[in-house]
């Protein structure tokens, strides 16, 4: 294996291990905007997808790169916007701590 | 330079995911991670040399466009099936990345980004056709209860296998043909697998997808060599496996129980009911007990969501208490369509959050509770899971209203609830049934209390 596949690898496990952490105390009341949350983190993809559409332009690849940035798009930013309607309405009540 | 900047932008991502998890905090740590991707985004532009803009520009236009049209008109009940759906695109998008690359290097990879690649295609497209059965299922063009397919999980192993075979054979002999045949199995396997799945587990089996698509774009991040994709996507990845665990964990289901059961495929046998007598209220009878209760804890169900009650439930406990009534609403993990939906839908009715119990903060608190007013739900309410050994529901967690002075069932019948068995919470001494539809009840009583 090559030494950058194996530095993805490493970098790979401890961002998982980061993840579990980061996660693992979580109220339920907020476990709908959260799974709504990471899923627009996971449309990070359209960093792939970006490189993919603008390397080759005019071929298939680049047509299949279009379609990609489209559906990552649609992820990302309808993810974070529909996350942020539904966190913008959690109201904690006037004067009750 | 680069990879300093997407370091920065995965930086953002983790503490956007921490801040998501306090609810004073969650909507600042949402920006941070919508900041975080914007930098990745700009970085890789930035980046990059003799780009076409063409199909970049168009794309981000019109996924840009679409997802914001969705996002900002979904219904709050509709949120389940739109998170199905987006995930689904995310799924896509990394096998469309690894397409991209089989085309530009006509599937020429050495073996180690062969199987990354073959990984990218297999994840990305289960997760795209699993996601939008599980969008059907929800949104109810395709029938919520399980479809069992004969031989079903033999059929799913042996696909399985296939699409492993098939991916050796694509890298080996650099087939970019085989390839594609591994989208086309993968694709299959994904509808085959949520088909049998009944849309009361839909919510586990989203998150457990979104936890996919998560490993599909870290898988996509070693194709192209990108550390912003292998972050974000492990992040994503184990985040969404935790958030599974916890779903299946109040639901009293571990994730293979999910998968390999078909959940309500257990055809209980008919109902029986019988002819037990249960106590029948009006709606004055309701307020009556309601205005004079020092304590009260409503019980929302996804009932309540469907009758579009909230508002109403929100004004009778405004009216509830101007009269000195302390009301607190007592939230089951699966009470809406997927955990934390209820939340959602409460606080879309302007309920301030901290009014919110979940399961163990309210359980202490229904032995002192007067009123216990019930809307919409059963099976999480059913005592028969604590009491009966024999109960297909037995040791999932519940809200032990019947520990309560009083309990009153909004409810229009006594039909048995998804788990279809009877509830003996019913015919319990201390219960009234108030047999009506949620908004219409809430609105009776809302009308009697100016009577009280």
């Amino acid at each position: 294996m090559s030494e950058v596949f194996i530095s993805g690898i490493v970098v790979f496990v401890l961002a998982a291990f980061v993840g579990l952490e980061v996660i693992s105390k979580v109220p339920p009341t907020l476990h709908t905007p959260l799974m709504s949350g990471a899923n627009a983190i996971s449309g990070i993809t359209i960093v792939g997808a970006v490189i993919a559409a603008g390397i080759s332009e005019g071929t298939f690849a680049a047509i299949l790169g279009f379609l990609a940035v489209t559906a990552a798009t649609i992820n990302v930013v309808g993810g974070f916007l529909v996350t942020d309607r539904m966190l913008e309405m959690f109201k904690k009540k006037p004067g009750r701590g | 330079m680069t990879e300093l900047l997407y370091l920065g932008a995965a930086v953002l991502f983790i503490f956007g995911l921490k801040q998501l998890s306090s609810p004073r905090t969650a909507r600042k740590g949402n920006m941070l991670a919508s900041v975080g991707m914007l930098i990745a985004v700009v970085v890789t532009l930035a980046n990059m040399e003799n780009i076409g803009w063409g199909p970049i520009i168009a794309g981000l236009a019109v996924g840009g466009g679409v997802g914001a049209a969705l996002a900002l008109r979904v219904k709050m009940t509709a949120m389940p099936e739109l998170v199905a759906a987006f995930n689904g695109f995310g799924g896509v998008a990394s096998a469309l990345v690894a397409l991209a690359e089989i085309e530009r290097w006509e599937a020429l990879f050495d073996n180690e980004t062969g199987v990354v690649v073959a990984l990218s295609l297999a994840i990305g497209s289960v997760t795209f056709s699993g996601s939008f059965v599980a969008f059907g299922k929800l949104n109810g063009s395709i029938p919520g209860r399980p479809i069992l397919l004969p031989a079903g999980q033999v059929v799913n192993a042996l696909l399985a296998v296939a699409i492993a075979a098939v991916a050796v054979w694509a890298i080996s002999a650099d087939n970019a043909l085989a390839y594609w045949i591994v989208v086309g199995l993968a694709l299959v396997l994904g509808v085959l697998a949520v088909i049998p799945i009944g849309g009361a587990d839909m919510p586990v089996v989203i998150s457990l997808l979104n936890s996919c698509s998560g490993v599909a774009a870290a898988m996509a991040g070693f194709v192209i060599n990108n550390s912003a994709l292998i972050i974000g996507g492990a992040l994503v990845g184990a985040a969404g496996f935790i958030l599974t665990v916890l779903m299946g964990e109040a639901m009293n289901r571990t994730i293979a129980n999910v998968l390999f059961s078909g959940f309500g495929a257990v055809t209980s046998g008919p109902v029986t009911t019988g002819d037990k007598p249960v106590k029948k209220a009006t709606a004055d009878d309701v307020a009556i007990a309601l205005a004079y209760a020092e304590n009260v804890i409503v019980v929302p169900g996804y009932g309540l969501a469907v009758a579009q009650a909230q508002h109403a439930v929100r004004e009778m406990a405004t009216a509830l208490e101007e009269r000195g009534v302390n009301v607190d609403y007592a939230i089951h993990p699966v009470a809406g369509r997927m955990p934390g939906h209820m939340n959602v839908l409460l606080a879309e009715a302007d309920v301030p959050y901290d009014q919110l119990l979940d399961l163990d903060q309210s359980n202490p608190r229904f032995p002192q509770t007067d009123v216990v007013l019930i809307i919409g739900a059963n099976d999480v309410v059913n005592p028969s899971a604590r009491d009966d050994e024999t109960s297909t529901i037995y040791g999932m967690p519940i809200l032990e209203v019947d520990l309560a002075t009083t309990v009153v069932v909004v409810k229009r019948s006594l039909s048995p609830g998804f788990a279809g068995i009877d509830n003996p919470l019913f015919y319990q001494d201390g219960t009234m049934m108030f047999f009506s539809d949620g908004k219409a009840a809430v609105e009776s009583v809302i009308a009697a209390l100016g009577n009280v």
